[in-house]
Order: C-alpha cells, then structure tokens, then sequence
C-alpha cells in the first residue's frame, strides 16, 4: 500500500539570541529595527511559509556572573512584534513563545485574541514554561514555581486560557443600530476556573476571534512535554531534526494522541533546521565549513565548554585538548538563563564521550564544538536540499521544518529564491495560499463549536 | 506656562465607536468593525491627515461599565476592547508622523512586559509611541487576575478618608511602575550593541544595567530586555482628576490629562500640578498639561446640540462625563481652547463623541481654524513624538557623563 504523498509544511524562525546568528557577517542588518522583522517576514510571505516564528526569553542570559556578550543581545516584545508585522503581511501566520509562568492567563487571552484579530486570524502560541528564581527577578511574583510545578501550571494555563478563549461563541455582537441591541446576551465572555494555580472569573472582554482561539505550539521534549503537546498542542517545534531520531520522535508523540481521543493527523511536527546553500554540494559544503567558525569563535568554543564543565575555564586554549579536569557535577551555577545546560544530564559521562571523540579525530577544543553541537541540518545545492527535505518528510521524521537562517534579515532569502521553488515543482509545496487562516495554511480543521460562556449552559464551567 | 501665541497641542481619544454611549448608532458608525485593524486604520489615518499630535486609544483589563467601579450587565452599549498596545502596533507600520499613546492598565500587570511592549512600539514606529499609564480600582478587573483582593469603592463613599487612602495608593504604586518603566529604557544605553568582531563581542555589557529596583509592591532587577528605544524614553501619560493623581502626573509623566470645567478651574490645576512638580524636584522637566474635553462638533451650533440631544435619547439617559462637554461649531470650539491655552493648558485632548465624524470636524473644522490663528502646525516637523511635543531625547540615567 503507497502512502499518499504529505504536503510540507515551512515556517521561517527569526534568528535567535544564539550563537546560530552570525552577528559577525557583513550582510548581516539589525536585531531590533522593525526594518529587519518587515524584511524577514515579507520574504517568508514571498515563500508562501506557513508563519513566521519568534522566541522569546525575559531575562539576559549570564554566565561567570557577567551578562552574556558573545551571542545577539537584545529583542522586542513578542506580541508587539507581531502586532505590527499583521501590517506588512496578509497570509503569513505570526507564531510567538508566551511564558506561562511569569504571565496570567487573561492578559494573556485578550493579547493573542487581539492578535488574531488583528491579523485576521492569524495568531499562534508557542506555550512554554520556566521556573527559575532568576528570571523571575524581573516580576511581581518572583521566583514563586517550584520546577516539578511548571508543567502543571503550564497545562491548567493553557486550560484556562481556552476556556477564556470559548467564553465567547461567535455569535453575541448583534450590533443592531435600529434596535439598540449591541450584545445578544448579557452573559457574553462570562468564566469561572479555580484549581491550584488559578481562582479567577468574571467576564472576558475580547469577542471570539477569527481562529476562535491562536494555533497553540508546544516545544518540550521530556516525556511530560510530549503528553502535554500530545493532549493540547496543534503543533511541536522539536529539535529533533535528523532522520533516525526524527522518526522515533514522530511515531512516539503520533502515538500518544490516541490516548487523548486526537487523530494523528491534528498534531503537527515541525522540528527547527539550520540550512546552507551552495549552487553544488561541495561549495556548500565549503560555506557550512565557514559559517560553523563564525558561529563558533575560540571565546565561544569556551563558553560553550564552561556550560558542560560547570566551571570558569577563561583560561582554557580553545585550539588545545579538551580540559582533563572533570566538570562539576550538581546544579549548574556558571550559565544562567540558558534552558540548555539542563539537558547536560550526566556531565562527567560527556565530558568522558567529548574526549574519546576529540581522541579519536585528533580534534582541538573549539573543533570538537563544532562537531558536537555546531552541524548545520541540510547543507547542499537547493537540489540536494529540496530532495533531503521532501525525504525527510514522506519517511514520517517531520511534517515539515521551522528553518533557521543564521544571517538576520537576508538568510532566508537564498531559501526561498532557490529550494521553494523546486519543492513546489514537485508538487509537495503550496504555489500559492488556499486559505487565509494559519489553522488553513496548517490543514489544520475549524474548532467545535465553543459552547460559549458559563451563562448559557448548567455550572459546569468552573474545572477542576 | 504658555503664553497665548504659543501653538496649541492636539490629541484625540478614541475608544470604540465613540464616547457617547449610543455613538455605534450613529449612521456612519461602524459598530460591527469594532474589532478589525482597518477600523482603527482608518481612524488614525484621518487623525494623521489633521496633523495630530497623537492619539489615545482606551483599554481596561475588563469589559467597559456604566458604573465607574463596578461591572454592569448593559446589552445596549459597546462592549468588548482589544488591547490598546497592540492596535497601537497594528497601526504604526502604516502611519509615519502621527503619535500613538495606548492606555496600559499598571494594577494589574507587569512593569518589565509593559516596558519592553512600549520600548517595541516605539521601535515599530520609529519613535512616536507612549503610553498612557490606567490605575484599575475596580474589583471585578482585580478578580479577573485572582493575584490581589481589591476593596469594592462606591462613588457615594469616594470622599471617605478609608476611600481616598485607598486611592492614593493605587497612584503611589503607578508611580513606582513608571519609576520602573523609565529605568528599564535606560537599563541600555544608547551605544550598548558594539559588534566587536576582534573580541567577539556583540555588547559592551558595561553599558547595560541591573535597575535594582525595590519598592512596596514589587522589585524588578533588569536589564529590560529590549534595547533602549529610539526615543530613549517613549512618553508616559496618565489621566487625574485630583490631587492623588496630579501627584501622578506630577512626579512620573510628560503629558498630563486633566478635567476643567472652565478656564479658571484649568488655570488652578495647571497651578497644582507645577507647585507638586517643583515639589518632586522636576520643575524645571517640561510637563504637559493638556485639557480633556468631550466634543458633538457640526457646521451649525444648532445642529451639534440637536445631535447631542438625539443621542442622548437613543441611550436613553443624558450623557455625563468626568471632562466638560462640549457642543457646538469648531470655530467656537477654537474660542474655548484659545482661552484655556492662555489660562495655562498646553494642549487638548477631545474625546470624539462619535466617530468618524467628531473626528472629521476637528481635521477638516477645527484645525485650519486654529491653523487661521497661528496657533496650529502646517506641517509635521519632527519624527518623533517627542520632538512633536517640544522634548529633547533624555539623556541616560546610567551613562557616565
């Protein structure tokens, strides 16, 4: 039995506060000019993608108790952003990280309510969590989560939002000049939701918009982040993106939906992919070899070391032998505000890998970097890209990528100019948007029907 | 304070189909709009057209009430708002001279987002954003956030000293959130991206700051996010109708808005709020004090009252308002600003009974008679909203001199 051939599904990741971004290159514009975000986005339209993405972090990354200043510092407000790029596009979806931590659930709703609206239902959340104290030195609440709390807190936040979201049906602004009704019902926007985090209610004031509520993302990767994405999320931007771990990715978050009664078709997987392009393989090859030494430079091949080691290593010769001191074991003090060092779970047993592998390739400090954490996913003339992409996604390791230009604003350009056109010639890619929502670019289904505010129905609605 | 040759600033206060309750019946209302970009688009496009100095545009953390501390359950009037600040970025990409002053309401929400929203505006707009700072008292906003308990106030017991106590720290701790705000746009200095290929660096970090700031209701550490924006400062305004929030506007704002009834009354409080500046060591810190008036505008005096009075019939009650309300030709309208403006006001903004067509009289009426006076721009002649106003770029708390 032949599969049915998948359309792909493109979106395009404005370069990060990361050291992806090559900050370094005489091409590469602002970081904070809306001039920049105008381009980036007006070039993904030109695409055809699907949305554009924007992260989001609320406290300056340091490291050796001195803000972080080898990588782009510095970015706009999420929504802000994405409220004015709504008036330089008419299809693209506008895709942002919203923390659930150090917000509340309906300033949150009417912001990405207002969004949709403003777009023309366009809006999507990427919902993540945090919990650390030093973020939350920035808020009212402090660092108030314990970490085991984030993601239940995350869930009954996106609950809570959604039932704000439905509080509205569609159907109460009547605004009815000869007869004076401007509203259908005095109930409209009416909720109640208490639970261990939230005990709020009375009335949402944003009308239902056009999505009815935003296309909601989700990127956790632990075993509760992919039940979470499996039981709420339309889409995972995973960072899963070669082939063998792709596929075991895909099959295990598809085969969690049927637990939470979703076919496996209602849940997108979109892992993020860097990219370079060379008119032949072994110019772009060449290219990547650059761009990978840029992205990597001997005071970051440090820092970059400093993460795993959990220790200062200012002193350490990036073009030297990885340090033969063991890294400290235990919570990581040296890197603050990098969601990262987390996932070094055991650091002695990868200082221990790093070092067979630096051993056996003869490899210096910043080279072994580069091998580990700095390979770029397709590299490749816009054929062999193309090819690469469409294989990727027929084998089930993706529905398509979220792609990472590392040069901000043009990156994307080289894209769009060449591989686009090749993937739609193959028929796997739209020519042109057939619907105007995200959830349309996404084939993504209308919602049910909400059944609307607490007024209209028994007291259900306050959840458990 | 001004003298009378001095030219008149001009705002004007959008919210919904317009401040009069029974606005969206209007003929040319576009109640059904309400919530779509164009709508606002439009509106500020004429705004521009007229040379403006800003808008405003409302906002409230809940649905709007009939009663001022309260929700009610009115189906016969606008209901339902997006949020202000990001109308305000819908529209800036497709504006280019006009100033774009959202409403942020500050009992509620976070210093640090709201900072870094407003520095983004600014961004977006290449210089022409503020805010205008809301304390929320009302208790059903505080039970939407289930953060803080709010005591219920009611407009018969506002005189009350436990009601005034109340009110005064609501404005205490706006203060504080200004406080923060300013200093979380300073928090870069201006030449912070350095782009240092030869040592790798992207930022001098020396020249980002912690604010470090600690206050009764919270304590922000900073470095905001986002780099200091063009205007260093957007401008920061706030709305009061006494002491608490003179204090207010007085300590922490650029633009004050205020109610009079009369050029006396507007001469008193442009009096107060230049005593209570000098008291909190700004007075010699330019601050507007501009006067809120709610205008029905025609051709034919007559025919703005008759309107009025239609309106007020379709409501079903005679339309009261916290400002003076105004109705009449724009020339006579020219007449009163004229001799507030000498009375001490450096500016107006008009809270358009109806839209569009308050707003059509006041670009198409009132300007060129103001302009006929002298007392009206011909052209803008400054990019920022800032230098519209008459500011200069403030210098940075933090940078070394």
């Amino acid at each position: 039995m032949s599969k049915p051939i998948k359309q792909i599904h493109l979106a395009a990741h404005f370069p990060g506060v990361n050291n992806t971004t090559v900050w370094s290159d005489p091409a590469a514009g602002s970081h904070i000019e809306f001039s920049s975000f105008a381009q980036f986005a007006e070039t993904a339209e030109r695409g055809k993608f699907d949305f554009l993405f924007l992260a989001e972090g609320l406290r300056l990354r340091e490291q050796n108790g001195h803000i972080y200043d080898l990588d782009v510092v510095g970015r706009p407000d999420t929504f802000t952003i994405l409220a004015a790029l709504a008036a330089v596009t008419d299809r693209l979806g506008l895709t942002g990280t919203i923390n659930s931590t150090f917000n509340e659930p309906y300033e949150v709703a009417r912001q990405f309510a207002s969004l949709d609206h403003l777009s023309g239902g366009r809006a999507a959340w990427n919902v993540v969590t945090s919990w650390d104290a030093f973020t939350g030195e920035n808020f009212r609440r402090g660092g108030f989560l314990a970490e085991d709390q984030r993601y239940e807190r995350a869930r009954t936040f996106l609950q809570t939002a959604n039932e704000l979201f439905d509080s509205w049906c569609g159907d109460e602004i009547v605004a009815d000049k000869d007869s004076g009704v401007f509203l259908s019902t005095p109930h409209a926007g009416e909720f109640g939701h208490q639970d261990a985090h939230f005990d709020i209610h009375g009335r949402f004031n944003v009308p239902r918009s056009p999505q009815g509520r935003p296309v909601i993302f989700q990127a956790g990767d632990s075993d509760q982040g992919r039940d979470f994405a499996a039981a709420s999320a339309d889409a995972i931007f995973s960072r899963h993106s070669t082939l063998g771990a792709g596929q075991a990715f895909y099959e295990d978050v598809k085969g969690r939906l049927a637990r939470y009664g979703r076919r496996r078709d209602e849940l997108l997987i979109l892992p993020a992919a860097s990219f370079v392009i060379g008119d032949t393989d072994a110019e772009a090859e060449d290219l990547a070899r650059e761009v990978r030494l840029a992205q990597v430079s001997p005071q970051t091949a440090i820092k970059f070391l400093e993460q795993l080691w959990n220790r200062d290593l200012s002193d350490h010769d990036p073009d030297g032998p990885l340090p033969s001191v063991d890294p400290i074991v235990g919570e990581n003090t040296i890197s603050r505000g990098r969601a990262s060092v987390r996932m070094f779970k055991d650091p002695i047993a990868i200082a221990n890998d790093w070092r067979s592998k630096a051993e056996a390739e003869n490899l210096t400090s910043r080279e072994l970097i580069i091998e580990v954490l700095g390979r770029q996913s397709f590299v490749g003339s816009p054929q062999t890209v193309a090819a690469t992409i469409n294989d990727f996604v027929q084998a089930d390791a993706s529905d398509g990528f979220i792609l990472v230009p590392h040069i901000t604003p043009g990156g994307l350009d080289p894209f769009v100019d060449q591989v686009v056109p090749l993937l739609q010639e193959r028929g796997v890619f739209r020519a042109e948007y057939s619907g105007t929502t995200l959830r349309d670019h996404l084939g993504l289904g209308p919602l049910p029907k909400s059944s609307g505010h607490r007024g209209s129905r028994s007291a259900t609605g306050v959840a458990s | 304070m001004p003298d009378s040759s001095t030219p008149i600033h001009l705002a004007v206060a959008l919210d919904g189909a317009g401040w009069h309750p029974a606005a969206w019946r209007e003929a040319d209302a576009r109640p059904a709009e309400l919530f779509e970009a164009n709508y606002w688009a439009d509106l500020v496009a004429h705004a521009e057209r007229g040379l403006l100095d800003f808008v405003t545009i409302e906002d409230s953390l809940g649905l709007q009430s009939d009663e001022p501390f309260a929700p009610d359950d009115r189906t016969d009037r606008v209901r339902g708002r997006l949020d202000a600040v990001l109308v305000a970025a819908r529209i800036a990409p497709r504006t280019s001279g006009i100033g774009l002053v959202p409403t942020a309401a500050v009992t509620q929400t976070e210093p640090f987002h709201v900072s870094k929203s407003i520095a983004t505006l600014d961004y977006v707009s290449t210089g022409r954003a503020g805010v205008r700072v809301q304390v929320s008292a009302r208790y059903d906003v505080a039970d939407h956030f289930g953060r803080r308990t709010l005591p219920r106030l009611s407009p018969a017991a506002i005189a009350d000293p436990a009601a005034q106590h109340q009110i005064s720290e609501y404005f205490a701790e706006a203060a504080d959130y200004v406080e923060v705000l300013r200093r979380l746009w300073d928090s870069w200095e201006d030449d912070a991206e350095i782009r240092d290929v030869a040592t790798g660096r992207f930022i001098d970090r020396d020249k980002l700051h912690y604010i470090d700031f600690e206050g009764r209701w919270f304590s922000v550490k900073g470095p905001s996010i986002t780099p200091r924006p063009p205007q260093g400062q957007p401008v920061v305004a706030a709305l009061g109708h006494g002491t608490a929030a003179y204090q207010l506007i007085a300590s922490s704002a650029d633009v004050g808005f205020v109610t009079p009834r009369d050029a006396d009354e507007a001469s008193d409080i442009a009096v107060e709020i230049g005593a209570l500046q000098r008291g909190a060591g700004r007075g010699s810190d330019p601050v507007h004090v501009f006067g809120d008036v709610v205008v029905f505008l025609d051709d034919d005096a007559t025919d703005a009252q008759a309107r009025r009075n239609r309106l007020d019939e379709l409501a079903g009650a005679e339309y009261h308002s916290d400002a003076a309300i105004f109705a009449g030709t724009p020339e006579e309208l020219a007449d009163v600003l004229q001799e507030w403006h000498a009375a001490g006001l450096t500016g107006f903004r008009l809270r358009l009974a109806t839209l569009p067509h308050d707003l059509l009289q006041i670009t198409e009426g009132l300007v060129p008679e103001l302009r006929r006076r002298g007392l009206f721009r011909t052209a803008y002649d400054a990019t920022t909203l800032r230098g519209l106003l008459g500011l200069s770029r403030p210098a940075n708390r933090y940078a070394l001199a």
